[in-house]
């Protein structure tokens, strides 16, 4: 797979002089960071419950019928399930912090990310941030229908971007997705990883405060999985605190000073890469 | 949908002072509060809201635009369908009340009186069921970029804005061509289509809250809404066909909201229709009675709209 390729790919580019720092359990940053130790994120026992429609049970298999049964027996809306994705998860993030989250499929990464980007209601606790964390990606925002250009700056606003700095990040955006002329037709038009790369090239055209990078962003070929390695190496310089969910453990390994495991909606080990990955391992 | 769940969360978060933090010493709360840091979700005031709200009015512009523009993308004449698709309509409701069922007796230019109908109708009508899906059919977008939600259906009610301007050029023509002429009135078409969509603005935003926690108004929608259309007018005139009935009724029909901008814009733009009336002698209500509505509907559409979305602002995207 793609993301598989892209892990594998930033892993290789391993910088060994870079090496990350590897502070206590409880998240100290480097000694360079401009506000060493200052928390940026905390989450307060963060509980986050899906609501999941069209999910109809076997016995259900349907019909109108055992719908209205259903209703009249008053058990509720057949469809709805709730999913209870985040239980009781407790952490403070400070600044200098790239931390990587793990854990299995459906263990809860993806929802916690968003919940500290604000984008999704905790059900019981809170999340505290200092100014507004983002998650890199703009694909929703985007119309496939649309020539490249237009989804340019339609993605750009919907990220919050003002006409001006479309304007002054216009053609960095084109360039640096390597599109080309393509750029005038229509995204449906697109390779898989023509689209990935332009996407991958609005999305990171923003400066981030507190950043999220969930590991289905971005794909390509060999030159432009290089490209989008160093932005991101980028924006955790520029950003303050980094999320980042990957399924490759090099990736976290090497780009992380802090790792939260997540197994199940609750943390099940947070500390530095080493420990946590040893264990994750084993 | 009782109690905002920040407060909620709020109170609990102030229960567990002294809980199990990571650092054991202080609450979370209390960590979080010493470094300035602010709760992810929590609702603007409603000052802070409309700012967002302006600050992203380029966002709301384009993307009213591009969903525009990518409606027609896939078919062989692209955006003359912008065109073609209020000819078409019109032609089928001429079709359709003109010719089969026959023109009437008390109405001069019943195609231009219908046409006019239709088109100011529609436009409330695709505003409402835009709005009510500019929610829930946005889950993606709510859950991956932050940005105030009223953008969503505030741009569903723009976009539809901007199929209007193309129909009421159509209608212009049909009307100059039906024999209506010119008059002063129509330098008014931009007041009633302001506070028509002042009222679409609001009405949209009331379901799409609406939308987004009970979904099944999505299926209920469209039935409310052709009720909607046989009340309020379309095909006949309110004021002949209410000739013989009490006053109170006459007023009722009058004053709901699609009726109060149909009516007027049939006064603004349609010269024969007023003649009508006069000729007939329907009791009706008058042009200024008639702005007076719209600007009432206009207001409390707004505003009742605005506050009951922005009510719910941090609990859209959960389901």
């Amino acid at each position: 797979m793609a993301v598989a390729e892209l892990t594998k790919e930033l892993s290789q580019m391993a910088h060994p002089h870079e090496q990350a720092p590897q502070p206590d359990a409880a998240g100290a940053a480097p000694a360079d960071a401009p506000e060493p130790g200052a928390p940026t994120v905390i989450v307060d026992d963060l509980h986050i419950v899906y609501r999941v429609y069209g999910a109809a049970s076997a016995a259900e298999k349907g019909n109108a019928a055992n719908a209205l049964m259903r209703i009249v027996r008053r058990q509720g809306r057949p469809q709805m399930k709730e999913v209870h994705a985040v239980k009781g998860v407790s952490f403070v993030a400070r600044h200098g912090d790239a931390i990587g989250i793990i854990g299995r499929n459906g263990s809860g990464k993806s929802t916690l990310l968003r919940a500290i980007a604000g984008l999704l209601p905790p059900h019981k606790g809170s999340v505290y941030t200092n100014g507004q964390p983002s998650l890199l990606g703009v694909n929703a925002a985007l119309m496939k229908e649309l020539t490249g250009e237009r989804n340019i700056v339609l993605g750009c606003y919907a990220m919050g971007m003002s006409p001006t700095q479309v304007k002054e990040r216009y053609d960095e955006i084109v360039e640096f997705s390597g599109i080309g002329e393509f750029v005038q037709f229509p995204m449906s038009t697109y390779s898989s990883g023509m689209g990935a790369r332009l996407r991958f090239a609005i999305a990171s055209a923003k400066v981030h405060n507190v950043l999220l990078i969930d590991e289905a962003l971005a794909t390509g070929d060999r030159d432009f999985k290089r490209k989008s390695q160093e932005r991101i190496h980028q924006m955790r310089d520029e950003a303050g605190t980094v999320f980042l969910v990957a399924h490759n453990l090099d990736v976290i390994e090497e780009t992380c000073n802090r790792v939260i495991w997540l197994h199940k909606g609750q943390i099940k080990m947070d500390g530095d890469p080493q420990t946590v990955l040893a264990a994750y391992n084993s | 949908m009782s109690q905002p769940e920040s407060a909620v969360a709020d109170s609990r978060a102030g229960d567990r002072a002294g809980g199990s933090s990571p650092s054991g010493k202080e609450s979370l709360s209390a960590l979080a509060e010493r470094h300035g840091l602010r709760r992810a979700i929590a609702r603007p005031s409603l000052p802070v809201y409309v700012r967002q709200l302006w600050d992203r009015r380029h966002f709301v512009l384009t993307y009213a635009t591009s969903r525009n523009v990518s409606k027609y993308s896939d078919s062989a004449l692209g955006q003359l369908w912008q065109v073609l698709t209020p000819l078409l309509n019109a032609g089928v409701y001429y079709l359709m009340f003109g010719v089969i069922m026959g023109q009437r007796k008390d109405l001069t230019n019943y195609t231009a009186f219908l046409i006019t109908g239709v088109f100011v109708y529609g436009y409330t009508q695709r505003s409402v069921t835009g709005g009510a899906k500019s929610i829930s059919g946005n889950l993606s977008l709510i859950r991956a970029l932050h940005f105030p939600r009223a953008a969503l259906p505030l741009a569903y009610t723009i976009q539809e804005f901007q199929q209007l301007a193309i129909s009421m050029g159509v209608l212009f023509v049909i009307v100059l061509v039906t024999g209506e002429s010119l008059t002063w009135l129509w330098l008014l078409i931009p007041f009633a289509l302001l506070l028509q969509t002042i009222f679409n603005v609001g009405l949209s935003l009331l379901l799409a809250r609406v939308g987004a926690f009970v979904r099944d108004m999505n299926q209920l929608l469209p039935f409310i809404l052709r009720t909607w259309l046989y009340t309020s007018g379309v095909f006949y005139s309110i004021p002949a066909r209410m000739k013989d009935q009490p006053e109170w009724a006459r007023f009722l029909l009058e004053f709901n909201p699609p009726s109060v901008f149909i009516d007027l814009m049939r006064h603004l733009v349609l010269n024969s229709y007023p003649k009508d009336l006069a000729a007939h002698q329907f009791p009706h209500s008058t042009l200024p009675q008639l702005w007076l509505y719209a600007g009432f509907w206009a207001a409390v559409a707004l505003i009742g709209g605005f506050w009951y979305f922005w009510r719910a602002e941090e609990r859209y995207g959960r389901g």
